[in-house]
């Protein structure tokens, strides 16, 4: 039997069509660089870096300590003694504003990780599994998904009592539901994908093929999803704070300040209206981000119109 | 109508030419780099001219260019397109929207796409009489549409004509497209593989319909194509694009006859031969992309004919009859070499059965269901040591499931046994014990499907490696460099990711994948359907040469009978989920016992 000669290798011929030659952008890189373009988002990064930069460096430069009684309470702003004039105990307004933030913050993005963390493994396994383990967890996340996210998470801390370990826990245990959808949809997608039927027939373990195989092609849709829950988070965080169900006193703290400040709101706005403030502006520059994502995701070049 | 217009091909200059494209260039936007360039075509009433090329080679774009529409990312940059004496690229869109469907028409290669899923398919093709205002009355275009459906042979009853496009067939879609496209007896036609997604009966259907159509309507047709088979019976004559330019033209004679490009001489020795005379040749490398084409002319790299000159100077058109024009420098020289005697002969031996083997796989009164639904009845097939079983049928014939079952793909309910050397298989791949999901390894249909797009092709091949064999960092790196070897790719490719490849590089990465796991059977699932007929003919040559030389027993599915005798030696041919012919690939291919496998064998186009 004549052996033919063998095939030639094609990769010597011609330089093999690179795309980014040596480097490569993982998926979700793309989105984010793709997202960076618009300039929502980076109105949104700003917003949301400026408040978080005020954040983290306030309590360095902080005229006074937030528990330190400067002057009687709901004093009027004396600049440049105090720039915001005082609380409903007396403590000095700008102090709290600067060392106020970190809590709403840390706690929001704590639980939307949470949340996230929660509701993408969910997805995957529904999603992936499909048959009775999707019907089951699925129609149990629609309960979780009928009460309002407030509500739920004031079931449990007026049960169980205000701990911040437990708002940060149901408020991301109310997130996972909607992220658990979201996952779920682009699984279905990705597990019909040879790719996945190859590893099934090499006898890859499951939750291999869930994390190594499907994850990465899903990271998109699930940054969005980061994104617009964050919102939400910040959100239902300050507005526990408020409820009097967050950080107690005298610890400062957005929400709380709010609750604290309201009853004279009339003669000295100031500790009401900057946190109220503060947090609208952190909410609109998450938003925006979420917003510049999702548009990225869909293939929205522009940021321009109603899309 | 005119029915008698130009029979034959004769080359007659007094027909009219009623499409010249002259000097066509078109541009990636905004960069400027050629997609298409210098390209000139005439279409006379009644003829067909093919247009043939790779993929990437730019034949779509020239295609859709003839209605001035260009697709994102790309621009027209320069020449020609005259209809009728009229520049279509210097119409306002008024008139360019007038003339799109009336006097030139585009049938896509995916008609299910092109058909709007919300309209009832009556009111569609109603609706484009409508908007060119064609006939008098609402009863003209009533008879317009029943006569449309007619030509297109479909029925033209209301409850027909009531339905939804999806629930028509790929085929009868097509032929929707089709009878649209012809609507307003427009004088050229533009038709971009519509039959690329169908099976070879239906495929043979929808040739039959556009070659009567264009005859008896006088239209000029331009058909695209990267397969030569398709149109060697539809042409009367034949452009083949290489790299944006058109390297060759002529009548279908002169060009499968007396072709004087090298490439058009290895375009058709890619073309399987199903009366298995001649030899499958690949064309290696692939069409380069636009930004990536070498200086000279594009084709050096993978010509064997090239010269250093070709490497300097693109040549300019040269005739070598009147009508038969070619560019190439060395176009008289490859023109002296007779195509006869350019074409390898098959090896026969290659298909003839070794000596009775030992069964490998054998599928013995398998049933297979999907959901609820049984799609296999009572299969029996063997498959020997050392042999190679081709499971040939269209689309719903059951090939692919059977290959799933014996992969342990298949989600469903399957009664009957199926056996690995005696052993039965478990029906879930993943309760087979580790042993035997390595000795068979399967091979998807697309490569753009089975390729984690995440990973790097190390992680890729690191899959089997890890599940089947217990290997050290360099250990596992020499496999891999091994393997892919054996596929003829480069082992530099390790850190690229499949979207860095080519169709076919692909498919070869996903061939090394299954041969890692180091097999004894190999199921290749319509391997090549994705790919070019070019490279298709390399991947085939491949795995024969691997079956041969690794001594594996495969299991090749193909809805192609024309490539079943370069690559099988036994050969099943399925139908409605049963086999209705089953024997050594000669002697089905030679005579055919079974109706259905006589009609597949007519219907399958060949040179």
């Amino acid at each position: 039997m004549s052996t033919p000669e063998i095939i030639i290798n094609d990769s010597e011929l011609v330089e093999p069509p690179v795309i980014n030659p040596g480097r490569r952008r993982s998926e979700w890189l793309m989105t984010l660089s793709e997202a960076w373009r618009m300039g929502r988002t980076r109105i949104g990064v700003g917003i949301f870096g400026a408040i978080v930069l005020l954040a983290v460096v306030g309590p360095w430069v902080a005229p006074y300590s937030p528990t330190e009684f400067v002057a009687p309470p709901f004093s009027p702003p004396d600049i440049p003694k105090m720039w915001l004039g005082s609380d409903y105990i007396g403590h000095d307004v700008l102090t709290r504003v600067l060392y106020g933030g970190r809590t709403v913050i840390l706690l929001s993005l704590a639980a939307t990780v949470i949340g996230l963390a929660m509701g993408v493994t969910l997805g995957l396994i529904t999603g992936y599994a499909r048959r009775w383990i999707d019907e089951t967890v699925m129609r149990i996340l629609d309960v979780v998904l009928a009460f309002p996210q407030i509500v739920l998470t004031l079931l449990f801390v007026s049960i169980l009592g205000p701990k911040l370990w437990l708002i940060v826990l149901m408020v991301g245990i109310s997130h996972a539901p909607r992220i658990a959808r979201v996952t779920r949809a682009a699984t279905l997608e990705v597990a019909q994908r040879d790719f996945v039927h190859a590893a099934e027939a090499f006898g890859i373990a499951r939750w291999k093929i869930l994390f190594n195989e499907i994850l990465p092609s899903i990271t998109s849709p699930v940054l969005v999803e980061f994104g617009l829950r964050l919102t939400y988070s910040i959100g239902l965080i300050a507005a526990l704070s408020f409820l009097g169900f967050g950080m107690q006193p005298p610890a400062a703290d957005w929400g709380l300040m709010i609750n604290e400040n309201r009853i004279g709101i009339i003669i000295q706005p100031w500790p009401v209206f900057v946190p109220v403030l503060l947090i609208g502006i952190l909410t609109i520059g998450t938003n925006l981000i979420a917003d510049g994502l999702g548009r990225a995701l869909v293939g929205i070049e522009r940021d321009t119109g109603v899309g | 109508m005119e029915t008698t217009i130009t029979e034959g091909t004769g080359t007659a200059p007094a027909r009219e030419a009623v499409l010249s494209v002259e000097g066509l260039r078109i541009v990636l936007d905004p960069s400027g780099v050629d997609i298409d360039d210098d390209v000139s075509l005439v279409i006379h009433r009644g003829e067909v001219l093919g247009l043939v090329g790779e993929s990437a080679s730019g034949k779509t774009t020239v295609g859709t260019s003839l209605l001035d529409y260009q697709r994102r990312g790309a621009k027209i940059a320069g020449g020609s397109v005259e209809i009728d004496g009229r520049d279509v690229l210097a119409m306002d869109p008024a008139t360019l929207r007038s003339i799109r469907g009336a006097a030139i028409s585009y049938v896509p290669q995916d008609s299910s796409a092109s058909l709007n899923p919300a309209l009832r398919i009556g009111k569609q093709l109603i609706e484009i009489l409508e908007v060119h205002g064609f006939g008098a009355s609402a009863a003209d275009r009533e008879a317009r549409l029943a006569q449309m459906m007619a030509e297109v042979l479909l029925p033209s009853d209301k409850a027909f004509l009531r339905r939804y496009p999806h629930q028509l067939s790929g085929g009868q879609q097509q032929r929707v497209a089709i009878a649209m496209a012809f609507a307003n007896r427009p004088k050229v036609i533009v038709l971009d593989e519509p039959t690329t997604a169908l099976d070879v009966t239906t495929q043979a259907h929808v040739l039959d319909t556009v070659r009567d159509l264009t005859k008896s309507y006088g239209v000029a047709a331009l058909y695209i194509t990267h397969d030569l088979a398709v149109v060697s019976s539809l042409a009367d004559r034949i452009a083949v694009m290489y790299a944006g330019k058109v390297v060759e033209v002529g009548t279908r004679d002169e060009l499968f006859d007396d072709g004087h490009h090298p490439y058009t001489r290895k375009l058709l020795a890619s073309i399987p031969d199903i009366t298995g005379e001649r030899a499958l040749r690949g064309i290696p490398g692939w069409a380069p992309r636009p930004g990536q084409r070498p200086s000279g002319c594009s084709f050096t790299p993978r010509c064997d004919w090239a010269v250093d000159k070709c490497r300097e100077a693109f040549p300019p058109a040269e005739d070598v009859s009147p009508g038969h024009r070619v560019r190439c420098w060395r176009y008289k020289e490859v023109g002296a070499h007779r195509v006869a005697d350019a074409i390898h002969l098959r090896d026969k031996s290659l298909s003839a059965r070794e000596t009775q083997e030992h069964e490998v796989i054998s599928v013995r009164d398998v049933t297979a269901y999907y959901q609820h639904k049984e799609t296999l009845h009572g299969i029996n097939a063997v498959l020997s040591e050392r042999q190679c079983l081709s499971l040939v049928g269209e689309s719903g014939s059951g090939k692919t499931t059977l290959a799933r079952c014996i992969a342990g793909l298949h989600p469903h309910k399957i009664v009957g046994d199926i056996e690995l050397a005696g052993k039965p298989l478990a029906r879930d791949a993943r309760d087979r014990p580790r042993a035997t999901r390595q000795s068979i390894q399967y091979i998807f249909q697309s490569p753009y499907s089975s390729l984690n797009p995440r990973k790097t092709i190390a992680q890729i091949l690191s899959q089997p490696l890890k599940v089947f064999f217990d290997l050290s960092r360099n250990e596992m790196e020499d496999r891999m460099v091994k393997v892919l070897e054996q596929v003829a790719l480069d082992s530099s490719l390790l850190s690229r990711y499949p979207d860095q490849l080519s169709g076919g590089e692909r498919q070869r990465l996903a061939i090394a994948r299954g041969l890692a796991a180091e097999p004894t059977v190999l199921i290749c699932d319509e391997v090549t359907s994705w790919l070019d007929v070019s490279v298709q003919a390399a991947i085939i040559e491949l795995l024969a040469a691997l079956q041969r030389d690794m001594g594996l027993s495969m299991l090749f599915v193909t809805h192609n009978l024309a490539l079943v005798r370069s690559i099988s030696q036994e050969v099943a041919v399925m139908n409605d989920g049963r086999i209705v012919e089953y024997g050594l690939v000669d002697a089905v291919l030679e005579d055919p016992q079974a109706d259905y496998t006589k009609k597949l064998l007519s219907d399958t186009p060949t040179v």
